[in-house]
C-alpha cells in the first residue's frame, strides 16, 4: 500500500452515496477513485471514457456524452465533478484561470473552463496532489470555482477537498474548511504548515486505508503504477 | 475552394469563430492560411487550442473571447501563454457553457438567453457589461437570478468536418461533433475544409443521417484539406500528432514557423512528412 492507494481511495470516498448521476473526475488520482467506486460501493455512478463514450464497469459502451450532453447535464445537475486546483481559499474559492492580475497575469493557466458553471450546478470536490501554501492561500486571484462567501444560487455545493496530505471538508465555521482526515504517518501540523491559512481542525481521523480486493482493483485499472508519479510516496 | 481563397474573403477586426474543441478535429489548414495572411485585429471565439496559440504568436489577434486554452495531452499552449503574459491581447473569459450559450444567442437571434453558470464566480467581475435577469416567473417571492448571455454573433466560422459534399453538406465520422454546427449558425460567413469531398451519396454511405451535423444551408464554402486538422485529432482519420505537437509546444515560434509556416499548405503538409 502506497500513499498514492491512500489518495484514490480518498477521492473514492467523495462519490459514495452519490447515487446514479456522472461522475466527472479531472487527472489521474480522481478518475482512479472514481473507477474504484463504482466497482465497489457506488455501482451506479455513470462514467466516460474521457472522450464521448459512457463506458459500463466492464467496459462496454453504454452511452453517448458528446460535450453538448455534457453541459446539459451540468445544467440538469446530476454530476459529481472533482476539479484540480492552482489556488483555493477557506472557503472553497478555486482560481484555475491565471495568477497575478487578469488584465495581464504572471502566470496564464487553464481558463475558467467549466468551474463557474459547475460550482453553481452541481456537487464539486477539488484534488489537490501537492498541498502547499502556494495552492491553500488567503485569497485567489480569480474566483474560477464559487466558495460559500458568494452567492451560489440553489444548487451550490462544495463536498470534499482530497490532497497528498489528508481529506477536508466545509464544516467550519461560516462554511471554511475544516480538516477531518489526514493520510497515515501526516500529522495535523504537517498539514497546518502547508496550508496559507490558519486551519480549521475538527475532529480529525486517519484517513482509511485500501481494502486488499480494493488494492487489486486499483493495480488493475493503473498497472503501470502511473499514480506513484502523480503521488510520490 | 482553397483555404487561401477563403482567407481572402476575410477582413482585418473581423470576429472569427472557429470550431472543434482544444486539440481536436480543428480547422488548423485554415488557420495556417491565416498566419500566411495580411489579416490582423481578429478576435476570435473558440473553445480553444493551437488554434488560438498558433493566431496570436503569428500576431492576428486583437481579442479572444473563450473559456480554456489546452493542448489536451498538455496542459497548456505556450504561445497562446505568452502573448496573456505580454499583454499582447486582449481577452473575454467566460465559463465555456456560458460559451455555448453566447453562440445559441446569437443563432438564435436572440437578445440573451438565460444561464446559471457565471453567478458568484469573477466572470460576471472581470466583463462588467455582463447583467443578470431575474426570472418574471417567481413563485410569490423574487424569481431566481441567472445570467443573461448575450449574443457571440460571428462574422465569419471556421470549421473542419471529415467529410463533405461540394454543396455544403458535411459530415462527422469521430464521437463528437463538439459545437461546430453552432458556430455556422452564430455565423454570417460559413465555411468547412474537410478530409475529402465526396459525392452527396456517398455521405449517406459513410454514416448515419445523424452524422451529417452540417447541411448546406448553414454553409458557403467548402475546401478539400487533406490533414487539415494536423496536428490535432480528425478521428476516425487520424489521432492528434503528439510529437508533432511536442514540437510545437516547445515554444521555439521562429524556428517553428521557418520550418514549417514558410510555405503553403501543401509545403507545410511535405514538411511535416520529412
Amino acid at each position: 500500500m502506497t500513499l498514492a492507494d491512500v489518495c484514490a481511495v480518498a477521492c473514492a470516498e467523495v462519490f459514495r452515496g452519490d447515487g446514479e448521476i456522472l461522475a466527472s473526475p479531472m487527472g489521474l488520482l480522481p478518475s482512479l477513485g472514481a473507477r474504484l467506486a463504482r466497482a465497489t460501493f457506488a455501482p451506479d455512478l455513470l462514467l466516460s471514457d474521457g472522450e464521448a463514450t459512457l463506458l459500463s464497469v466492464d467496459g462496454e459502451a453504454e452511452g453517448w456524452l458528446p460535450y453538448r450532453a455534457v453541459f446539459d447535464v451540468v445544467a440538469h445537475g446530476r454530476r459529481h465533478v472533482v476539479m484540480g486546483a492552482n489556488q483555493l481559499d477557506r472557503y472553497g474559492n478555486q482560481n484555475i484561470s491565471c495568477i497575478g492580475p487578469h488584465s495581464r497575469p504572471v502566470r496564464q493557466l487553464l481558463g475558467f473552463r467549466g468551474a463557474p458553471g459547475n460550482t453553481v450546478n452541481h456537487r464539486t470536490s477539488y484534488w489537490v496532489p501537492r498541498h502547499s501554501p502556494r495552492v491553500f492561500v488567503p485569497a485567489v486571484d480569480v474566483v474560477s470555482g464559487v466558495g460559500f462567501d458568494r452567492p451560489g444560487g440553489p444548487f451550490h455545493d462544495v463536498h470534499r477537498v482530497v490532497t497528498n496530505l489528508g481529506v477536508l471538508d466545509f464544516g467550519g465555521p461560516d462554511r471554511t474548511m475544516r480538516l477531518v482526515s489526514v493520510h497515515p504517518g501526516v500529522s495535523v501540523s504537517d498539514v497546518a504548515e502547508r496550508t496559507g491559512f490558519p486551519l480549521c481542525v475538527g475532529e480529525v481521523r486517519t484517513t482509511r486505508t485500501p481494502a486488499p480486493a480494493e488494492l487489486r482493483l486499483l493495480d488493475s485499472f493503473d498497472p503501470a503504477g502511473a499514480r506513484e508519479r502523480e503521488v510520490p510516496s | 475552394m482553397t483555404v487561401d481563397e477563403v482567407v481572402a474573403e476575410l477582413s482585418d477586426g473581423m470576429t472569427i469563430g472557429i470550431g472543434g474543441w482544444g486539440s481536436r478535429r480543428k480547422p488548423m489548414a485554415a488557420v495556417r492560411a491565416i498566419v500566411r495572411s495580411g489579416l490582423r485585429d481578429l478576435t476570435v471565439v473558440s473553445y480553444g487550442g493551437p488554434d488560438v496559440g498558433l493566431l496570436c504568436a503569428a500576431g492576428k489577434v486583437r481579442e479572444v473571447v473563450f473559456g480554456f486554452v489546452s493542448l489536451d495531452s498538455i496542459a497548456y499552449d505556450p504561445y497562446f501563454r505568452r502573448a496573456r503574459e505580454s499583454g499582447s491581447v486582449a481577452v473575454r473569459e467566460y465559463d465555456e457553457g456560458m460559451l455555448q450559450c453566447g453562440l445559441r444567442a446569437a443563432a438564435h437571434r436572440l437578445p440573451f438567453l438565460p444561464i446559471r453558470a457565471g453567478l458568484g464566480s469573477d466572470v460576471l467581475v472581470l466583463d462588467p457589461s455582463l447583467r443578470t435577469v431575474r426570472s418574471p416567473y417567481g413563485d410569490g417571492g423574487p424569481g431566481e437570478e441567472v445570467v443573461a448571455m448575450p449574443p457571440l454573433r460571428l462574422d465569419v466560422a471556421l470549421v473542419h468536418l471529415n467529410r463533405a459534399d461540394r454543396h455544403g453538406n458535411a459530415q462527422y465520422l469521430g464521437p463528437d461533433p463538439y459545437f461546430d454546427d453552432l458556430f455556422c449558425l452564430a455565423a454570417t460567413r460559413r465555411y468547412v475544409t474537410c478530409e475529402s469531398i465526396v459525392d452527396t451519396a456517398a455521405l449517406a454511405a459513410l454514416g448515419p443521417p445523424q452524422s451529417l451535423l452540417l447541411n448546406r444551408m448553414m454553409v458557403d464554402g467548402v475546401v478539400e484539406t487533406p490533414g487539415g486538422a494536423h496536428f490535432t485529432s480528425c478521428v476516425p482519420d487520424y489521432g492528434r500528432d503528439e510529437p508533432f505537437q511536442r514540437t510545437y509546444a516547445a515554444g521555439e515560434w521562429d524556428s517553428f514557423a521557418d520550418r514549417y509556416l514558410s510555405g503553403d499548405e501543401a509545403a507545410y503538409q511535405a514538411a511535416v512528412r520529412s
